[in-house]
């Protein structure tokens, strides 16, 4: 109950932000000099007048906000794409997220239990060579971002060991995905280390813990039982919005890899000035970040029932 | 009919040597064959028939094979496996390559290829391969027959009839016809479909165009008719005697009306879209590949070696490079600055070859543009005093060509006026812009200042600096350098709301007039309001002209006095190439390339 009137609040706080995230995008978009037909050959007047009338542009601001607003509310239509004129926004999300899911998604789940197993086991066997060894993996992975990552990976597979292809997306042909995957989540695996490594070994050194331990319990139950959990909590605050980052603006994977995800359309759209497609992009990431903002708050306050009672006491 | 039979059983081998085939039964009786092409049958009947000499050594052989010796036994083994014979190219005589695919690079994703609409180089090419209009391009650029064969005009070049071949089909198998052509020039005018590159059709200088476009006259009054169905009929507002040059642009391309009806804006789409040229469409994936695979229905398929066209989006041109040596790519451009190391390490790889293009600094001559720059000497002064070389030679290295006129001297039939600057050293530019310099009233304490702005790039930065510090050592003149993103750029520039600007324009077509067309009055693209009566009625007059070269050489040389821009350089383009991959059109200078007539090797 506690936690179903937890979400309700923050539901209602979601829906506004969301909205007010449409609007201050729009106008700002539009303020942006130049516009998704201005070209490097100025256009005769009365050429870009008939493109103008075409798209609605010719419109006052407000009323091609009121347009887009009503388009989205009532029919789900995010607009046609400007440059691409046989598809629209829905198209191209529909044709680019599935990608950057796939592998956002692989990624995050490889960066979560290698990093939360380095840095659980370093935390476990603290000042020994299996700590010094993650601590040092994880030091040397976060100084490997991925715009380095997938130079050094294109470098060693593809040119040197001709195992796997530079780039391009074959479905869920695991060959397209390895490099991707591992570029993406190497830097991530790295924070999620450190950060449960420090949080166990607090923990570990916490009262309930010495008590559990003069209770005479087995270390195997000590930490999956008592530690594990208080441990990961610091952890899944921050899994949130990495998860919505993997999954939506590898815009550096996106281009580097050449995987037709949505982070290679985000740029362009806002380089061309194709407003609905960056708009689009813009409220699914938007929507993305609220939801799990959302989720983690509810998975939060799962695990620490504290959250709740606070929550119960305002 | 022979003629394709003979082409099969050099592609296929031996195996299919009198065997029926599915493209004899799509192809339909009467086909016209061109000289050109009755000379390769000619070449290709010499090299079947020596072949096949040698099959009595064959025979004999076989009935001796006791005493067969390894000679006789390598000659049963091949005789043995004559579907797997090599491909022999019916010109050259070189042995293809199995795969005959090409895959390239493209730096961007590209646009719908809808020839309309078509607005960039990447979806160019494309449109090049999957529709043909009434001319194509050779290696060099000239025109050749398209769908037209030839064409007859009238004596003042305003009434063009072009005649067009009868076995030309869509890929549906319906004929092209001039009704065709008729539907998508029109359509590039009309209003509805919005084009950007409307103006095409207006710079085609058929009737009415303007009128069509701005929505005062329907379509089906702009100067182009269907005499009958293989009769096209283009009437003209003003002499334009490069006018069959035009069509080799994708804007004039024909397009199937039946299937935009059909499909609407999707019909660029695979599966739906419908073409006349040598590839259709069959897979696109936004933003990673595009393929285009053989047309069967193509009216020259005989002639087409390639079998599949790949366009990989490789957004990077370091991973697009990395890409090309692990054997992925066949074509990609040479990452920026690299050309000369790049060039000492694969020398057979990497090519270098002129473009129509002319980069340049724009004076803004407008109203808010600054005073002095209003006085020739100022501009003369700063044009000499821009040592080209350093540019070309130090700062590109790739093979730019330093350029003291607007078009570049690889313009069909252009010939480069003997402009002063050109042929002088630097040094004595140097001294003849410090004297106008002078004379103008700067230097010392009164230098001039001004902002040079450019969109945000390392090699237009670099070229700012370098022509900026050339200014202030030679001048003592003040520049100010800023840098915009692209589409911030262009507003500041097309709104003149600059001083000085970096601008570079390719030409649409080989003929000096897109060069010069830009510096008339009348010229939309004239951004920096450079206003002279005397190029205008230079212009005018080349159009009515038939020999308008000696006009375009003298317009070259008011440019030259007037200086209403700078022109740094003419590019290049600077790509690796398979060395298996041959025929590459280096001598287009507008690197209109057509995968059609590419061919792969054996290595």
């Amino acid at each position: 109950m506690a936690l179903l009137t937890h979400f309700l609040r923050r539901l209602a706080v979601a829906v506004p932000t969301l909205a007010a995230l449409i609007v201050v995008s729009f106008i700002l978009m539009h303020a942006a000099p130049g516009g998704p037909f201005t070209g490097d050959r100025p256009l005769p007047e009365d050429v870009m007048a008939n493109i103008e009338a075409k798209y609605g542009l010719d419109q006052p601001l407000h009323r091609q906000l009121l347009t887009y607003f009503t388009g989205i509310v009532l029919e789900f239509d995010f607009g046609p794409s400007f440059r691409y004129r046989d598809r629209s926004v829905n198209d191209i999300i529909a044709q680019g997220f599935p990608v950057t899911l796939t592998y956002g998604m692989i990624a995050f789940v490889v960066a979560v239990l290698v990093g939360a197993a380095l840095g659980i086991a370093a935390a476990l066997s603290k000042n020994t060579w299996l700590d010094y060894l993650a601590v040092g993996v994880s030091v040397g992975a976060q100084v490997l971002p991925n715009f380095v990552m997938a130079p050094i990976l294109v470098l060693v597979f593809t040119l040197w060991l001709g195992l796997l292809p530079g780039g391009g997306w074959g479905g869920l042909d695991w060959r397209y995905v390895v490099m991707p995957v591992v570029a993406l989540s190497t830097s991530f695996m790295a924070s999620i280390a450190r950060l449960s490594r420090s949080s166990m070994l607090e923990v570990m050194s916490s009262d309930f813990i010495r008590t559990a331990r003069a209770k005479g319990l087995s270390r195997r139950r000590i930490v999956l039982g008592h530690a594990l959990k208080p441990a990961m909590l610091p952890v899944v605050s921050y899994l949130g919005p990495v998860f919505v980052y993997m999954v939506t603006g590898s815009v550096v994977i996106d281009l580097y890899f050449s995987t037709g995800g949505i982070g290679q359309f985000y740029v362009n759209s806002a380089l061309n000035r194709d407003y609905a497609v960056m708009m689009g992009i813009t409220i699914l990431i938007g929507a993305l970040t609220i939801a799990f903002n959302l989720i983690v708050d509810m998975i939060y306050a799962w695990i620490d029932p504290q959250i709740r009672f606070r929550g119960r006491q305002q | 009919m022979l003629h394709s039979s003979i082409r099969l059983c050099i592609k296929g081998g031996f195996a299919t040597i009198g065997g029926g085939t599915e493209r004899n039964a799509i192809r339909p009786a009467n086909r016209q064959i061109d000289p050109g092409r009755i000379r390769d049958f000619r070449r290709a009947v010499v090299g079947v028939v020596t072949f096949r000499g040698r099959k009595p050594d064959l025979e004999e052989c076989k009935m001796n094979i006791v005493k067969s010796s390894l000679a006789c036994l390598a000659l049963v083994a091949a005789a043995a496996v004559p579907a797997t014979a090599q491909e022999i190219h019916p010109l050259t005589g070189e042995v293809l390559a199995d795969d005959q695919s090409f895959t390239y690079r493209l730096l961007d994703e590209h646009l719908p290829v809808d020839p309309q609409l078509v607005q960039d180089v990447s979806t160019s090419a494309m449109a090049r391969d999957l529709f043909e209009g009434l001319f194509n391009q050779d290696e060099a650029g000239r025109i050749v027959p398209g769908v037209a064969t030839h064409h007859e005009v009238n004596g003042d070049n305003t009434v063009y009839t072009f005649h067009l071949r009868n076995d030309a089909q869509w890929s549906d198998g319906r004929p092209v016809t001039a009704h065709d052509f008729v539907y998508a020039w029109r359509r590039a005018a009309d209003p509805e479909t919005a084009s950007p590159y409307a103006w095409f059709i207006e710079s085609m200088a058929l009737e009415n165009a303007g009128e069509v476009i701005s929505g005062e006259l329907p379509p089906s009054e702009l100067g182009v008719v269907a005499v009958d169905d293989l009769t096209l009929e283009a009437r003209l507002t003003r002499s334009l005697p490069y006018f069959p040059a035009m069509t080799v642009h994708a804007t004039t391309f024909p397009v199937p009306e039946w299937t935009i009806e059909e499909h609407g804006a999707e019909w660029t789409n695979p599966g739906k879209m419908v073409s006349n040229g040598a590839y259709v469409l069959t897979e696109y994936t936004p933003a990673v590949r595009t393929v285009r695979e053989r047309n069967r229905l193509y009216w020259n398929d005989e002639a087409t070696i390639i079998e599949k066209v790949v366009a990989l989006v490789i957004n990077d041109e370091n991973v697009a490079l990395t890409r090309y040596l692990s054997g992925e790519l066949d074509m990609t451009q040479v990452p920026t600055g690299q050309y000369r190391n790049l060039k000492a390490k694969y020398p057979d790889q990497v090519h270098s070859a002129p473009r129509l293009c002319t980069y340049y600094y724009v004076f803004n001559l407008s109203e808010s543009g600054p005073v002095p720059f209003r006085d020739v000497r100022v501009r003369r002064a700063l044009s000499l005093a821009v040592d080209r070389e350093v540019i070309t030679e130090g700062i590109l290295q790739s093979g730019q060509i330093p350029a003291y006129t607007f078009t570049p001297g690889a313009t069909a039939g252009f010939e480069v006026p003997d402009i002063g600057a050109a042929g002088l050293t630097q040094a004595e530019r140097d001294a003849e812009a410090v004297k106008l310099m002078a004379e103008a009233g700067f230097g010392g304490d009164s230098p001039l200042e001004f902002t040079l702005l450019y969109n945000t790039s390392e090699s237009h930065k670099k070229i700012a600096i370098a022509a900026s510090q050339m200014w202030k050592t030679k001048l003592g003149v003040e520049v100010s350098l800023r840098n915009m993103e692209w589409k911030t750029f262009l507003d500041a520039f097309q709104g003149q709301d600059f001083e000085l600007a970096r601008a570079g324009w390719c030409g649409d077509y080989n003929e000096a007039s897109t060069f010069l067309d830009v510096l008339t009055t009348r010229s939309e693209i004239n951004v920096g309001k450079y206003a002279s009566e005397r190029v205008d009625r230079l212009m005018e007059a080349a159009g009515l002209s038939a020999d308008p070269q000696p006009i375009y050489s003298e317009v070259e040389m008011v440019l030259s006095e007037d200086s209403p821009i700078i022109p740094v350089y003419h590019y290049t383009s600077v790509f690796f190439l398979n060395p298996n991959l041959r025929n590459w059109p280096f001598g287009n200078v507008e690197q209109n390339w057509y995968s059609r007539n590419l061919y792969r090797t054996a290595n």
